[in-house]
């Protein structure tokens, strides 16, 4: 038992950096590809050659990114099959036709576009060069859409039916999967939150430039692009922010409160500014949650059910049974303590399906069939000891998710401040001041963007599938030192792979410093 | 002068495109390294599909995964 503990957690460990790892490269590919879209259609547009040269250097890091960035995905689904090997097998398709989508579209139209984006210039027309980059952007974010539905399945699953003699969940409705409420929520909030990273980054190396009083006008013209793509992916990343608050309040309300550290729900429920996690809080005693708390009124009313005066459910709420439903109104569900029972009576009537098969027994088959769908709904409940076990890392969720809200808050001043400086005062960007904070955007927006990723992702534990498969079900039985091992492997790859990339872009953008950008 | 077809063009396309990349050979020793790595060592040696390398169908693969899922009660 000690060892598939520590099993499941190294392999949470290695998925968790594997993951991180690749969402360095994936926003930045989203974003700078519309920037240099962008740009691209400018030139086309006004044949101004400045504009052209611009978008040939941002595509430049592009590229690098791109390649430094390709194929890191491919890891996860290493170990899918050898550290998640019941999980990958009870998802079935509906795992396997997003990411076969996924890799068709990101094969074909990603690898063919590209090239003609990097190697067509002067071979091909101007419009079919255009045409090339804005395919490339939209690949990435058709790419982007397919691994996102599939996540959201896992924090929502519908459109599927359980098949207890292949053990998979069936695919009944793609429409229900592709077009799941929170997979079309999740899709424009991450996509969106690219466009940020990308915007933050240009700013960021553009601020390097005027440092080093180097491609000054360059970098100004740059910083305008990319301050209004930063300010619409900010003002729109905020938008979809509230759409999946909602969303979390409704179909995943226990993350709701932990991400709030909220024990006792109430209604006018305010929203915690500022605070620090009581590290000796129990969920059954009586200490605050929240130590210095600063609040705002009516807040997670508003966030959760656009209704100030609507009850929020706490951790506690939801254990006794008490959650809200999707018109915002409050609702008796079923205690945690009743799901325990009814995904214990779950995987008993799996057992006997599997007694009643080897026997041969068809009519007992069917029964264990019937009383399995009865209770599928918290098969996953089955596995914990104790309500308890049902209750996401509070501290870590709080603390994520105030990170990307005040990060969020920090771009969307930095961005209506650069947009304010390019037209109204383009000499006080030159402003070390301004520098400084456009140079230290580029650490803030990949914090603030994996933080998001951070709160979505342990807001939902302990489930790898919302209330069907806990991660310790999910594991595979292999030995804890293996799994250790590669996650080592992988932290010396992984490193490696990044300083080549951050050593290659800043030769690129040393060179540049050194050369008329717009000449 | 007879046009290069469609196929002739879209090679010369890729062939020159790599012979005049300017950041090229560490760009591309990382891509080959790293794909190196991914599939003849960490797919190869460490990261096996354990279902499929343990049993022979998908029957097997289901009742492995069942008795995972809903082991046995002592």
């Amino acid at each position: 038992m000690d060892d598939l503990i520590s099993t499941v957690d190294w392999s949470r460990a290695q998925f968790a950096l594997t993951a991180i790892v690749h969402w360095l490269f994936v926003p930045l590919s989203i974003g700078l590809s519309l920037i240099v879209g962008i740009m691209e259609t400018m030139w086309y547009k006004t044949r101004n050659e400045r504009w052209k040269r611009m978008a040939k250097f941002w595509m430049l890091l592009f590229g690098i990114n791109f390649a430094c960035g390709v194929a890191t995905g491919l890891i996860l689904e290493f170990e899918f099959g050898t550290n998640w090997s019941n999980y990958s097998w009870f998802v079935g398709d509906i795992f396997g036709a997003p990411l076969a989508i996924e890799g068709i579209v990101a094969f074909f139209l990603e690898s063919t576009f590209i090239a003609v984006m990097f190697f067509g210039w002067n071979r091909v027309s101007a419009g079919f060069h255009l045409a090339a980059t804005w395919l490339t952007a939209l690949g990435i974010c058709l790419s982007a859409y397919w691994i996102l539905v599939a996540n959201a399945w896992m924090q929502y699953p519908v459109g599927m039916e359980f098949d207890p003699a292949q053990m998979r969940n069936v695919m009944v409705s793609f429409a229900d999967v592709a077009l799941s409420p929170v997979a079309v929520n999740k899709f424009f909030h991450t996509v969106l939150s690219g466009w940020v990273l990308g915007a933050g980054f240009v700013i960021g190396v553009s601020c390097w430039f005027l440092l080093k009083k180097s491609n000054v006008e360059f970098a100004k013209e740059s910083m305008k692009i990319a301050s209004w793509v930063g300010l619409t992916g900010i003002l729109l990343t905020m938008w979809t922010g509230d759409g999946s608050a909602v969303q979390v309040a409704q179909k995943q309300p226990m993350k709701l409160a932990a991400m709030e550290g909220l024990y006792n729900g109430t209604t006018g429920q305010s929203l915690v500014a500022f605070g620090l996690i009581n590290p000796d809080k129990e969920r059954t005693d009586d200490q605050p949650a929240i130590l210095g708390e600063i609040s705002i009124p009516y807040g997670l009313s508003i966030l959760a059910n656009h209704d100030p005066k609507s009850f929020v459910p706490g951790i506690n709420d939801l254990i006794n049974g008490i959650s809200i439903n999707a018109d915002g109104d409050t609702i008796d569900t079923v205690s945690y303590a009743e799901r325990i029972a009814r995904g214990q009576q779950a995987q008993q009537a799996l057992r006997n399906y599997d007694a009643a098969m080897n026997a041969g027994d068809e009519a007992a088959m069917n029964s264990a069939v019937e009383a399995l769908k009865a209770d599928f709904k918290y098969f996953g409940y089955g596995y914990l000891n104790s309500v308890d076990e049902a209750v996401p890392p509070v501290a870590l969720t709080f603390y994520a998710f105030r990170v990307m809200v005040m990060g969020g808050g920090y771009l969307l001043l930095l961005f209506a401040a650069m947009l304010f400086l390019s037209y109204r005062k383009p000499r006080v960007i030159e402003n070390k001041w301004v520098v400084f904070f456009g140079l230290i955007t580029i650490p803030i927006v990949w914090i603030v963007s994996e933080a998001g990723w951070i709160t979505a992702e342990m807001g939902r534990q302990p489930w790898t599938i919302e209330g069907l498969l806990p991660v310790r079900a999910a594991v595979s039985a292999i030995p804890a030192g293996s799994v250790q091992l590669t996650f080592w492997m992988f932290v010396v790859v992984f490193t490696g792979l990044l300083v080549a990339e951050v050593s290659i872009m800043i030769r690129e953008i040393a060179k540049a410093t050194k050369k008329d950008l717009l000449a | 002068m007879a046009k290069d077809s469609f196929f002739t063009r879209a090679v010369s396309m890729y062939v020159d495109g790599f012979r005049s990349m300017t950041v090229g050979r560490r760009l591309w020793a990382v891509i080959l390294i790293k794909l190196a790595i991914l599939f003849f060592v960490f797919k190869l040696f460490f990261f096996p599909d354990i279902l499929k390398e343990n049993y022979d169908n998908d029957a097997d693969r289901a009742r492995a995964v069942r008795s995972a899922l809903a082991p046995a009660k002592n």
